[in-house]
């Protein structure tokens, strides 16, 4: 047992890869057991996530070198102070991650069984999430530049391949193909950035360049590749234009697992900024830099959403127009950094409503994604103009799509409202216009689900959908865990803020903790 | 107090939220039991009163997700007009908002 303890990282890791790549064995000789198998692999990785994540809370910040000895330094005695080996780095801020990223991709995994049942190749398919999966697990956990770039690449190759898993006469095609040729750009940009960074510094260790990172021509080509092409990744404006494409055309449940997927983009963003440049650049600069990209994305993103007729590209552009809030959140944090009166008085605050929102939104756009399936699965309509009275067949359904559109729009008591309310209050201290835009914004949020409720559940029955059905039971289960948390994140938030999000919180804004945790008191 | 979150000028407990709600709408339903109950289902009192007219098809009445903030879109066709053609799906343009991204940063970050 405490071998498997001690090997916690390393597993996040193999217990998914191992399964993916056992999948089409079994789906070859024993197909009986393929979806037994997969729920049990995804149940699995999410436990080894949350096991994870709890040690991090309960005891500290994991370092984990592959290939040492349990209890081995980072940095062997002979190596002069730099650690060679690939690490795993998982504090406060990659626990928080690996949480929505378990919860969800387990959640999601019931949804599928079900949802898949008639199609073909799903062998290869459930192959292709579980890869999805350590792709975003070893993100958001790993210590190294250019590990990060692999597990990034996994991220979006096994992305854009589920995304045209379905042909949808070519449009799945189409869209993978453009999300995967935006992704290939953005991570060579991090993969050009990482070669700048290890040309000055003899390192790939995250930890290694933060101690000795500082202000150089080359650093800022870097940092400004970063953040272009991982803010390409968590689908903010003007990066985002992929992304509705992508969303719009993926199997529905894919689609709530994508959002994790980009929140790893937005992960990275963040260690970046903090912990890997922390306070050697204009942070204030930079900190006005993600706000723009967020007010942005808040904005433009909303209003493509009111438009749209086809619900799944409406949900996409609500996925870029929540992602601004995140931004906004933590881009105020990064703008007053340093300046610990404001970071005290409403910086903090800030950076917690931001974090906070990542989970939630990954709750509540994951669970709307999910009920939006539903309907399309029964239906096979993907049009609002073609919808309508669905809420006397699919009650299930439609009760966990108002639970989904409540918490987006920002209403209480649901989760969106308690990361709103701390996004909105302490940005309002920074700078009261963009606390403004921001409130709009989310009115606008309402206005637009009002529309798809309404539309997709509302009215009469129609003669066209007398026969339909509630979807079945593992899908509803699949929709049932992701409106716990919605619900109980909204109803305890002092709980997950106090717990989760502040020692995520924490382990950004301290990056010298980070640099310790590796190098034990720095080269 | 369990709930209490802070958000740096107060406080939200949404356990307090929902116990008011809960007595909002006990109260409400109070009053709506002291009225009187008049509702037959199935009888003439129960279909839609048209100024006569016989009711439409099902399908004719429903309000479909196309007809609804035509004058939201409308009022701002001037920002729809600009916005949604930058939504071309051609992934070059794409790649050149990248770069135009980059750029814009670049000066910024360079500049101030």
């Amino acid at each position: 047992m405490n071998v498997l303890l001690d090997n916690l990282p390393a597993l996040l890791i193999a217990v998914p890869l191992f399964c993916a790549f056992l999948l089409p064995i079994i789906g070859r000789f024993v197909p009986k057991i393929r979806d037994a198998w997969i729920i049990c692999a995804s149940f699995a990785a999410s436990l080894v996530a949350v096991i994870t994540a709890f040690t991090v809370y309960t005891k500290g910040t994991i370092v984990y070198v592959f290939g040492a000895a349990a209890g081995s330094p980072a940095a062997p005695i002979d190596s002069g102070g730099i650690p060679f080996r690939i690490i795993f780095t998982i504090d406060g801020f990659g626990a928080f991650m690996l949480l929505s990223a378990a919860i969800v991709s387990f959640a999601v995994v019931l949804y599928l069984v079900s949802s898949q049942k008639e199609r073909t190749g799903r062998s290869e398919f459930y192959a292709l999430y579980l890869l999805l999966t350590a792709g975003i697990f070893g993100m958001v956990s790993t210590g190294d530049m250019f590990n990060f770039f692999v597990f990034l690449e996994i991220n979006s190759l096994a992305g854009a391949a589920l995304v045209s898993y379905h042909r949808r006469g070519g449009l799945a095609a189409e869209g993978a193909l453009k999300y995967l040729i935006v992704n290939t750009v953005g991570g060579l940009m991090v993969l050009f950035s990482i070669g700048l960074l290890y040309a000055q510094y003899n390192s790939l260790n995250m930890a290694v360049i933060a101690s000795q990172i500082s202000l150089s021509t080359l650093n800022i080509i870097a940092l400004v590749l970063f953040i272009a092409a991982l803010a390409m990744k968590a689908g903010s404006v003007p990066f985002h234009f992929a992304t509705p494409d992508a969303y719009s055309v993926a199997p529905s449940g894919i689609t709530a697992v994508m959002i994790v997927a980009s929140q790893a983009g937005l992960y990275g963003l963040f260690r970046v900024l903090f912990t890997l440049y922390g306070d050697a650049f204009n942070t204030v600069t930079l900190g006005w830099v993600i706000i723009v990209l967020g007010v942005l994305s808040m904005v433009i993103g909303v209003t493509m959403a009111i438009p749209q007729k086809d619900v799944k590209r409406l949900l996409a552009y609500h996925a870029v127009s929540q992602t601004g809030y995140m931004l906004l959140g933590v881009g105020v944090a990064l703008a007053v950094l340093g300046d610990p009166v404001a970071m005290t008085s409403y910086g903090q605050t800030a950076m917690e409503g931001g974090l906070f929102h990542i989970i939630n939104h990954a709750m509540y756009k994951g669970l709307l994604f999910l009920a939006v399936g539903a309907v399309i699965y029964r239906t096979g309509v993907w049009s609002l103009n073609k919808m309508g009275g669905l809420g006397h067949n699919m009650k299930w359904t439609m009760i966990f799509f108002l639970i989904g559109a409540l918490a987006i729009a920002g209403i209480p008591p649901f989760n969106g409202f308690a990361s709103k309310l701390m996004i909105y209050e302490s940005v309002f201290a920074f700078n009261p216009a963009l606390s403004i835009i921001a409130m709009v914004v989310s009115i606008l949020t309402l206005a637009s689900f009002m529309k798809v409720f309404h539309s997709m559940f509302m009215g009469p029955q129609l003669p066209e959908y007398a026969e339909v059905k509630e979807v079945p039971k593992l899908m509803i289960a699949g929709m049932v865990i992701l409106t716990i948390f919605v619900i109980g994140f909204g109803l305890f938030p002092d709980l997950v803020v106090n717990n989760l999000v502040a020692p995520a919180a924490d382990a950004l804004i301290n990056n010298s903790a980070y640099i310790t945790a590796v190098l034990g008191g720095g080269l | 107090m369990i709930g209490d979150l802070l958000t740096g000028y107060g406080f939200w407990n949404p356990l307090v939220w929902v116990a008011v709600m809960a007595t909002g709408l006990l109260v409400a339903w109070l009053i709506w039991r002291c009225g009187e109950s008049d509702y037959d289902k199935g009888t003439e009192q129960t279909k839609p009163y048209l100024s006569g007219n016989d009711e439409p098809e099902k399908g004719a009445v429903h309000i479909r997700g196309g007809n609804m903030y035509w004058g939201f879109t409308h009022a701002l066709k001037g920002y729809y007009d600009k916005l949604i053609p930058l939504h071309s799906g051609v992934v070059n343009d794409y790649l050149v908002w990248f770069l135009i991204g980059v750029i814009v940063i670049f000066v910024v970050v360079i500049m101030v």
